[in-house]
């Protein structure tokens, strides 16, 4: 496993809100094409580690590096959150943040505009070389709908969508963006036991396919076990145990801030 | 033919038949001379509301000061024309890039911040630049106005005079329509409009919000100083208290009446609050209390407008009555 170069470095990070630290000298290193497992109780601060790691929120110390496209480690904290994005990392949210009432294919347009090389200029003038690139950019968002089964709905609204579509939709949203690392933050929160089941063969199916490493917030353990070759324990914004999910099963800490001590 | 080509050519057809059958009328006695003067304000007025919709309904920030923007165009339209001797076409170009540089000022540092603030600087900005045109007294003649400026044309047949201001006015909306319309459905214009739908999710899609927003403002600026200067060269007068806070309210009433995010949307609600203000005239004193009342009932029954954000397809109508066929959505 530490054979596989690394494509994340957090080290010590911390953010404090006001008088709360949110998140205390958290660790962690992702390898190339790592599945890693980010798990916790309700405010542990799961989430928070995902707007440190992305520039949403600013650390308030510690040091994050990320693999650039050149292949080097490049210090992150302190980038501003679209050119994070830009270094390959494509991100979902816990609660769906769709642009709602763009279409479905529209959606992943716009994550795909970094990457325009023409004008706005090209755009006001409608040259031949805008409508090539257009043309291009929405044949490989279809593609990508595609692999979601979402091909069919790409004129719908975003917030017309079912539910579940719509947790795809953010998949596939984030996909666009060209990412080799993938944070999903509880892609399967609020699915049903089958609809669940359907989505981690999906995500199973998009790590291989795009050769993604993933890091991935879940809320219900007996999920993530099942899919996660390793996996982080966040409590009070502090990491409490990582390992192995066998590991992770027996680890007294993650029982006791799970079930609470009583029943040890 | 491509389609691309073929609908190029549908909404230049269409545009020119609007403007002969207008202009047409007006010839021949149907339309007067003060009807189509009123249509040529209320074309300022949609130039106007469309580069507010571009930066309230499309990007989702409030803008309260784009009288500020139209008074900066008209009065360095009016300078360089009066002062200057540069011809009106120049004048009025010149007078929109001033106030996309003003835009573009304001804008910097005001963007990056999230929420209201926008808002509240335009409300600010629009003011400042009223005081400052009022005290300018040797550029633009202070609270006593800019008089004489000169017109479209000059031919001393009154109605051709006004045909002619019609043209002008005409043109300048046609390219506000097109540039405006062709940047939101690019591939920039739908990051403009991820930008009001969620700046976060937009953020982490790799796209830097501020830029976009900043675009849109400028963008915006340019075409809010456009139609001050048709403004000036329509009316040949100016003074700033009529670019005041409540002349600023008209573009967002009328951008909200059309609907916000929707380009035809506004046409037909510049063309609507022209019209209705002059046809209320009738009930003198109470003109304004009854314009207030519509405007409540307005937003209490049809709170997204006319349109909502939808729009009316010109080439997709003319497409099925012509029989052209065509891809449906």
């Amino acid at each position: 496993m530490s054979e596989r170069p690394p494509v994340l470095e957090a080290r010590r990070i911390s953010v404090v809100f006001g008088g709360l630290r949110a998140v205390s000298d958290f660790d962690l290193t992702l390898s190339e094409g790592e599945l890693v497992g980010l798990i916790g109780p309700n405010g542990a601060g799961k989430t928070t580690v995902f707007n440190l790691l992305t520039g949403v929120t600013p650390l308030t110390s510690g040091e994050i590096r990320m693999r650039s496209k050149h292949g080097d480690l490049v210090r992150t904290d302190g980038k501003k959150a679209h050119a994070i994005a830009r270094l390959g990392v494509g991100r979902t949210f816990q609660n769906i943040r769709l642009f709602r009432n763009l279409t479905v294919l529209e959606n992943l347009l716009v994550a795909m505009d970094h990457l325009r090389k023409t004008s706005v200029l090209d755009a006001v003038l409608r040259t031949r070389r805008f409508s090539l690139e257009e043309e291009a950019f929405a044949a490989r968002a279809v593609e990508l709908l595609a692999v979601f089964g979402l091909d069919g709905k790409k004129s719908f609204l975003a917030r017309n969508l079912p539910y579940g579509e719509q947790r795809k939709l953010e998949i596939a949203r984030a996909l666009a963006t060209g990412p080799s690392l993938l944070l999903l933050d509880e892609p399967a929160a609020g699915m049903n036991p089958q609809e669940t089941q359907e989505l981690m063969r999906l995500i199973s199916f998009v790590r291989e396919r795009f050769s993604l490493t993933i890091l991935l917030i879940e809320h219900d353990m007996s999920l993530v076990m099942g899919i996660c070759e390793r996996i982080a324990v966040l409590d009070y914004g502090q990491t409490i145990a990582s390992g192995t999910p066998e590991e992770i099963a027996r680890n007294p800490a993650v029982i006791k801030a799970y079930l609470g001590e009583e029943t040890l | 033919m491509k389609k691309k080509g073929v609908d190029f050519l549908l909404l230049l057809a269409a545009g020119a038949a609007v403007f002969l059958l207008i202009a047409g009328l007006a010839w021949i006695g149907v339309i007067g001379e003060f009807y189509l003067q009123l249509i040529s304000t209320a074309g300022i007025y949609i130039i106007v509301s469309l580069s507010l919709n571009l930066i309230t309904g499309f990007t989702g920030q409030l803008a309260l000061g784009h009288a500020g923007f139209m008074s900066i165009g008209a009065y360095t339209a009016a300078i360089f024309v009066m002062r200057l001797g540069v011809p009106l076409l120049p004048s009025v170009l010149l007078g929109g890039a001033m106030s996309a540089l003003f835009g573009y000022l304001i804008g910097f540092p005001t963007l990056r911040l999230r929420g209201d603030y926008l808002a509240i600087t335009t409300l600010g900005f629009g003011e400042i630049i009223r005081v400052v045109l009022n005290n300018l007294e040797g550029i633009t003649g202070g609270s006593a106005g800019l008089k004489s400026i000169p017109g479209f044309s000059d031919t001393g047949d009154v109605m051709l005079d006004a045909i002619i201001k019609f043209a002008w006015i005409f043109v300048f909306f046609a390219v506000t329509v097109a540039v405006i319309s062709n940047l939101v459905r690019s591939s920039p214009g739908r990051t403009i409009v991820s930008v009001r739908e969620d700046e976060i999710a937009s953020t982490s899609m790799g796209n830097d919000v501020a830029r976009y927003k900043m675009l849109s403002f400028t963008v915006s600026a340019l075409f809010a100083g456009i139609g001050g200067g048709l403004y000036s060269a329509l009316f040949n007068y100016l003074n700033p208290s009529n670019f005041n806070f409540l002349y600023s309210v008209n573009f967002v009433v009328i951008a909200v009446l059309g609907g916000l995010g929707s380009i035809t949307g506004t046409v037909l609600g510049g063309l609507i609050f022209t019209f209705a203000q002059e046809w209320l005239r009738v009930l003198k004193d109470f003109r304004l209390v009854v314009f207030g009342l519509l405007l409540i009932l307005l937003m209490l029954f049809w709170q997204k407008g006319i349109m909502g954000s939808k729009e009316l397809s010109i080439t997709r109508i003319l497409r099925r009555i012509l029989g052209l066929g065509g891809k449906k959505e």
